[in-house]
């Protein structure tokens, strides 16, 4: 694993999902590539641009819009030692597959006793913010991570992006990889600048399962996932004006979950405020809480606090959806009440 | 069965008014759009999916309907909502997001819901199919008339949800009609390339229920073969499935560089534009060029008039996205 990316190679999220791929497909005939629209569209957040040219259609396959039959078709090729990524467009989606997901590919492993893997990757798109309402604007981390057998990833910038693919392909465990629209690095989804950041060519693997300090600071731990920790960074950056040192945590991985550094932060800071964009009951955010009050609650200087989505669906028209999204000035604000 | 010359001027008329809707969509929905194209901006961000060029489909099916009908239609669904008399006005609010939309701006374009003509959306593919089923079912069982039409695109006749509602259908005998619309895309992949069949119509014979292909994009065939069906479903004998070839004339969505389009292929289409085939037929069967014109502005100016209420309504307050479900 490179620590530092060594020269300027500024990629967006989706060409460094792109790379991992054609990099991955290229070392191993194993791995392809399948999905609604991931072959001359190059996917629809363009996270498969070019492999289609590269490696036509046998490895790089438009399936019809039959998400149980493919990915289940995924588990089945994963089985018979084929190392298939399949896309689910848009996570929301889950509904029609999810048996696919959830019975067959998280539990397989488990029922052939250890003695089979099913080695896939499902990658999906997640998040809202640009008014695509209740059907197309998701995140569902804590749906996904609750489930037993998969691991769950979420990179928030293109670095960890094509670590975690890499890491995700190698991988003999079924992983879910959860891509967020809005840090894609496509314009027409408005683009989170701090998701394009440099990135190395050559081929390296992100850990999965390990956090990332990525601002380090004294007084209160703000833990995000995805577009959560560019909020939480921006917080960061106001809080600091008024002289608050805030740390932040990128998750990076939910399942496994590093909890070992949520908890040594917060032993550090004394508070903690868990920003996710997923609905605010039985997420992540809870799991994060849970995890630092069941370890020491002693060592909690204020009550923690959560910036999430409220429970409803999402809405639609735009100053309704911006209210519900978590943003920075709704952690500053926890952060002052507390 | 061939429409009346009210029910010709009725479905002419609800195309020019659909095809209207959606020219002024698209130009507003260019507004805070340019030069970057960012989907979040202007006053109507997010998706749009235009169904120009499939409004035959929608009126040759919806002449044979009324307000107590049932119609599940999809994430391209202005046509459909337009030809079941969902108002437009507040169908246009919800488009923009406004408090006096169908849904005070919660659902939005792929989610236009309105209660008033049995009238719902579902931007999940595939998923208009089992509710037109449970609405028959509910129909049936409390003994009251009304038959479903469950509106698809090509591509959803390969999810499962469309093939167990088929079975259901015609296990129970269901009053519902399925009804896809064939562009021959879905997004950027054709039919040829996503489905083993070339024809669903034959996809009827595994349900037990009759099926027909129409081709053409005709709304005259549309409304004799729609016609039958439906009288079918309302006499009690069950379902059908009818797949209609019609043409996307825009993107999959608004952005869409179509790409994936063979050469010359949108220009072909557009020679087809099924609106002035039908003023011709129209005017080749007898009515006056000058009650056709005014018919257009009529149609003009209801668009007009839907879309001016649109903008001149209030956004609802933001947390009235709160509401309107258990919290
Ligand atoms: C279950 C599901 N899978 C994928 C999508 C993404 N999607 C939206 S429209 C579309 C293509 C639909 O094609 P078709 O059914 O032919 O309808 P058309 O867009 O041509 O009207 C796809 C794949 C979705 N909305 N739901
Ligand atoms: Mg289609």
């Amino acid at each position: 694993m490179l620590d530092q990316p060594t020269n300027e190679r500024r990629l967006t999220i989706a060409r460094a999902m792109a790379e991992a791929m054609q990099q991955e497909m290229s070392r191993d005939p194993t791995v392809f590539v399948m999905g609604e629209d991931i072959a001359g569209f190059g996917g629809i957040f363009g996270n498969t641009r070019g492999l289609f040219e590269e490696f036509g259609k046998e490895r790089v396959r438009d399936t019809p819009i039959s998400e149980t039959g493919f990915i289940s078709a995924a588990v089945g090729a994963a089985m018979d030692g084929m190392r298939p990524v399949v896309e689910l467009m848009f996570v929301d989606f889950f509904g029609v597959c999810f048996d696919a997901i959830y019975n067959q590919m998280a539990k397989n492993t488990y029922f052939a006793g250890g003695n089979a893997s099913v080695p896939m990757v499902l990658m999906t798109s997640t998040g809202g913010g640009y008014s695509d309402a209740g059907q197309h604007s998701q995140c569902l981390y804590g749906t996904f991570a609750h489930l037993p057998g998969m691991k769950v990833v979420s990179p928030s910038n293109a670095y960890d992006a094509k670590g975690l693919m890499t890491a995700a392909i190698r991988d003999d465990n079924p992983v879910v990889y959860m891509f967020h629209k809005g840090l894609q690095g496509m314009g027409w989804l408005g683009t989170e600048a701090g998701a394009t950041v440099n990135t190395p060519e050559e081929d390296y693997t992100v850990e999965i399962g390990k956090a990332k300090v990525v601002r380090a600071g004294t007084d209160v731990t703000l833990v995000g996932l995805a577009m959560g920790v560019h909020n939480a960074l921006k917080a960061a950056d106001k809080l600091a004006e008024d002289g608050v040192s805030a740390e932040v945590v990128d998750l990076v991985s939910l399942v496994p979950l590093d909890r070992e550094t949520v908890i040594n932060s917060v032993a550090k800071t004394g508070r903690l405020i868990v920003v996710d964009e997923d609905y605010h009951s039985y997420g992540v955010s809870g799991e994060i809480i849970a995890t630092v009050t069941e370890h020491d609650i002693s060592k909690l200087k204020a009550s923690p606090a959560r910036i999430t989505f409220p429970d409803v669906p999402i809405p639609y028209a735009k100053h309704m959806e911006q209210f519900c999204l978590p943003n920075p000035d709704k952690i500053v604000a926890a952060y002052r009440k507390m | 069965m061939q429409p009346t010359k009210e029910q010709s001027l009725w479905m002419y008329e609800n195309m020019v008014v659909s095809r209207r809707f959606e020219e002024a969509i698209e130009k507003i929905y260019l507004e805070g759009k340019t030069p970057a194209f960012n989907m979040a901006n202007g006053p109507i961000p997010g998706e749009m999916h235009l169904s120009n060029g499939q409004e035959p489909v929608a009126v040759g099916v919806c002449a044979h309907l009324d307000a107590d009908d049932i119609v599940t239609a999809t994430h391209r669904p202005h046509h459909q909502a337009i030809a079941k008399g969902v108002d437009l006005k507040k169908m246009a609010a919800e488009i923009f997001g406004k408090s006096t939309g169908l849904s005070g701006g919660r659902g939005g374009h792929m989610h236009l819901f309105d209660p008033a003509v049995n009238f719902a959306c579902s931007g999940i593919i595939g998923e208009s199919c089992g509710p037109a089923c449970g609405a028959a079912l509910s129909r049936k069982m409390q003994n009251k008339p009304g038959v479903a039409v469950a509106f698809l695109g090509e591509g959803a006749a390969n999810q499962g949800a469309f093939h167990e509602a088929l079975n259901l259908a015609g296990s129970w005998t269901l009053p519902v009609v399925f009804v896809i619309e064939d562009n021959s895309w879905g997004i950027s992949v054709p039919k040829s390339e996503s489905t083993a069949v070339a024809r669903n119509d034959v996809r009827a014979a595994g349900y037990c229920m009759p099926g027909h292909y129409i081709p053409g994009n005709d709304p005259h065939a549309i409304f004799d073969i729609a016609g039958q069906a439906i009288a079918r479903a309302r006499e009690g004998n069950g379902p059908t499935l009818i797949e209609v070839e019609t043409y996307r004339l825009a993107g999959h969505f608004m952005g869409d560089a179509e790409q994936y389009r063979p050469e010359g292929e949108k220009d072909a289409l557009f020679a087809k534009d099924p609106i002035p085939r039908m003023r011709e037929r129209l005017v080749a069967d007898g009515h006056a060029a000058k009650d056709l014109d005014a018919l257009e502005d009529r149609a003009e100016a209801r668009v007009a008039e839907a879309i001016a209420y649109a903008r001149n309504s209030e956004y609802a307050p933001d947390s009235d996205a709160l509401t309107a479900v258990y919290v």
